[in-house]
């Protein structure tokens, strides 16, 4: 977040940008403190003709909550947990809760969120927004799946939606990237468990062949599985990894302190990079040495580690704002999926930007279980791939629309709370069910009071090709 | 919208007559152009251009008439292309004339007027959208400059110091956007072989047109607020700004 300037309306000009850090715009930050003030902030902003987007903890990596000359909601002020049973594991809380605060409270009374990103810095309204996925997506799909009911602001009123209840519009704002509506509430189903830790198996594939033959043969026997994927290695140990693979450690297979304390659940505050260091440190060179490293410091094979939920879940979360080692250019974050059969477009994307000479810092592969109904949710049945590239680099543009060619041609998409820089006709034939999305978000939205920098860019409701409202 | 690697959608060109916007924008049209907005004198000479954006693919192509000299119509033009674009990612001013440092051929009125086209008006018309931009909370302008405004030399001393002036108010307004999410980005090119130039000896260290722009695309890509092309010419020019008058004066360029 850039440069914030108090004035008396109680919002504030602010300079903001993604995780990544590149092409920042500046919106008029309102911090809402209550649902009702929400309610009222949307219908006003909406009346006198404004555009408006929700912001959670700003992880989306491209343009998603941010919007230029707009109002821009600023939700981590609304993190109550309103309704929380603890025999059922249903929780209702506001939607500027974060999953950190979340997990701080339930984990103690045996309940885990049903899917968590490679950070808890994620708010339950972006978790919806995004319909965000983790690593036991091939068993429990993603995050709107869990979701029993929402309500969201929109400019006619707070509406109530659930699985039944305005079935239409519930899957529209799942996946939606905050374009129906604000969410204000998620009612979710928690997932039980009986520790705060993770038995874990560790394994090294020596190329990607071996990676992923592993990965689908063995999927079934964990709930949480993915492969840190080497994207610098060539020859015989090309596409090299890493799998973890576990689940929630039962009380019985804990030994010691731990078991003594089954549910201690006490995560630390992580160190911060303090600024920007004004050349990255992360260039080809440490990308090969970090990348060795991994590899060589995993073990060949281990079995039934028990890990922390901090180590296995969130290693991103070790170290605060990690984003700003990127330097002044940030980064991106390419993700793709594509069906199983199409193994080859994931050696084919690695390949390409090996051949670019673009180092990938961090790779990241796993195996997708089934879709949701929601129409613009990234993940479907194949493989997903997630790559983290410094931006700036000459040839990256191009190496990147190469790779959504490849994408694109074995039927799969790219992640849009990732995406920062795809094309509006890329984005209509990578997500085939846009238009009836748009439909149901125009129903819900007539005047397209929702926008977004990514909406504008993606030419995602159709009114923002008319102009400024 | 600028994409996470720099690349405008939305484009508005002031003097899009001229060989160096005409580049830059068909390399613009090869990555997200969808809209774009040439102004330049004479529309007749932008038809070929409107007619070149088409075929490349950009979904909206529009004209308008653009003098520098007229500042009060800027205002004007800025708005009306925000209507008309409804965002503006990227305004390219390029308008500009090489003229003449003859002092035979200049009087009072003939440099009035050069100093008007090269600094005056694009100034005026930088202000104008800059407002613009602002309000939208982002955008680029990507100004040509020159390095014959670094040091002005006699060959073409008016033309050199109404860049020097443009360059100061470039980098003036670009200090004074910081923070409003607005960038300007400063181009120097040497001598560049284009119309402009034609029938003039080639300078040493000169550049093509493709060669100004795949510099301009290498610098929206990394966030530069200074491109100067060849690189070379900005140790060149700062070394040169050592020089003794007495042997400046004397240098056959």
């Amino acid at each position: 977040m850039g440069r914030v300037d108090p004035s008396p309306l109680g919002s504030a000009a602010a300079v903001l940008s993604g995780w990544g850090r590149a092409a920042a715009s500046r919106g008029e930050l309102s911090r809402p403190a209550s649902t009702v003030a929400l309610a009222e902030m949307v219908q006003e902003f909406a009346a006198n003709g404004e555009r408006l987007i929700a912001r959670g903890l700003g992880r989306s990596y491209g343009d998603a909550a941010q919007g230029g000359g707009q109002k821009v909601l600023d939700m981590t002020g609304l993190d109550a947990v309103l309704e929380f049973d603890p025999a059922t594991g249903v929780l209702r809380a506001e939607a500027g809760l974060s999953i950190d605060a979340l997990l701080r409270s339930c984990v103690p009374a045996g309940w885990f969120v049903p899917v968590t990103p490679g950070t808890r810095q994620v708010t339950l309204g972006g978790a919806v927004a995004a319909d965000v996925h983790g690593k036991n997506h091939h068993r429990d799909g993603s995050f709107g799946q869990h979701v029993r009911a929402l309500s969201l602001c929109t400019p006619s009123g707070v509406v109530r939606l659930g699985r039944v209840e305005r079935e239409a519009l519930f899957w529209s704002t799942v996946g939606g990237m905050g374009l129906t509506g604000v969410v204000s509430e998620v009612e979710v189903q928690l997932t039980p468990i009986e520790s705060a830790y993770l038995r874990v198996d560790t394994d090294r594939a020596v190329n990607l062949e071996a990676a992923m033959a592993m990965l689908a043969e063995g999927d079934d026997r964990y709930r949480y599985s993915v492969a840190w994927i080497d994207c610098l290695s060539s020859g015989s140990s090309f596409g090299r990894s890493v799998l973890t693979r576990g689940a929630h450690a039962v009380a019985g297979e804990l030994e010691g302190k731990l078991a003594a304390k089954p549910l201690a659940y006490a995560p630390r505050a992580p160190a911060k990079i303090p600024f920007a260091p004004p050349v990255t440190p992360l260039n080809s060179l440490s990308a090969r040495l970090l990348n060795e490293l991994w590899y060589r410091k995993a073990p060949r094979h281990k079995e039934g580690e028990i890990q922390t939920i901090g180590t296995f879940f969130h290693p991103l979360d070790g170290v605060g704002s990690w984003n700003l080692l990127y330097g002044p250019r940030g980064f991106t974050q390419y993700q793709l999926v594509v069906p199983f059969g199409a193994e080859d477009t994931i050696r084919a994307v690695i390949e390409t930007l090996q051949q670019r000479h673009l180092p990938s810092f961090l790779g990241v592969l796993k195996r997708f279980g089934a879709a949701d109904p929601a129409p613009l949710s990234f993940p479907r049945p194949g493989w997903t791939l997630a790559l983290d590239l410094p931006l700036g680099r000459p040839g990256l543009p191009e190496a990147l629309d190469a790779l959504d060619a490849l994408v694109l041609e074995a039927g799969g998409r790219v992640y849009l709370a990732k995406d920062g820089r795809l094309s509006p006709v890329l984005m209509e034939a990578m997500y085939p069910r846009l238009a009836e999305w748009r439909r149901v978000a125009t129903s819900a939205d007539p005047d397209g009071v929702f926008s977004s920098d990514l909406a504008t860019r993606l030419h995602l409701r159709p009114t923002e090709r008319d102009g400024p409202r | 919208m600028n994409d996470a690697t720099g690349m405008p959608q939305r484009v508005v060109v002031l003097g899009a007559a001229s060989d160096l916007a005409r580049s830059l924008l068909g390399a613009l049209a090869k990555r997200r152009l969808e809209a774009v907005l040439l102004c330049g004198r004479d529309e007749d000479r932008l038809a070929p251009i409107v007619e070149e954006l088409r075929v490349a693919g950009v979904a909206e192509v529009h004209s308008a008439h653009f003098d520098a000299t007229e500042t009060g119509s800027h205002d004007a033009l800025a708005a009306s292309a925000k209507a008309l674009l409804g965002s503006i990612d990227l305004v390219v001013v390029a308008a500009g004339v090489l003229g003449t440092a003859s002092l035979d051929e200049l009087d009072a009125a003939v440099v009035g007027e050069q100093l008007t086209t090269n600094f005056t008006g694009p100034a005026a018309a930088m202000t104008a959208f800059s407002k613009v931009l602002r309000d939208q909370g982002y955008g680029r302008i990507l100004v040509y400059s020159s390095v014959a405004g670094l040091r002005v030399r006699r060959s073409n001393f008016v033309y050199g110091a109404a860049k020097a002036g443009l360059d100061g108010f470039s980098q003036g307004l670009g200090d004074v956007l910081h923070g409003s999410g607005v960038s300007v980005v400063i181009v120097r090119p040497g001598f560049v072989t284009t119309k402009m130039t034609a029938g003039r000896d080639k300078a040493p260290l000169s550049a093509t047109p493709q060669e100004v722009t795949a510099a301009i695309l290498r610098g929206l890509e990394t966030g530069a607020s200074v491109v100067t092309v060849p690189k070379v010419l900005s140790p060149l020019f700062f070394a040169l700004g050592f020089l003794p008058r007495a042997v400046w004066r004397k240098l056959p360029f």
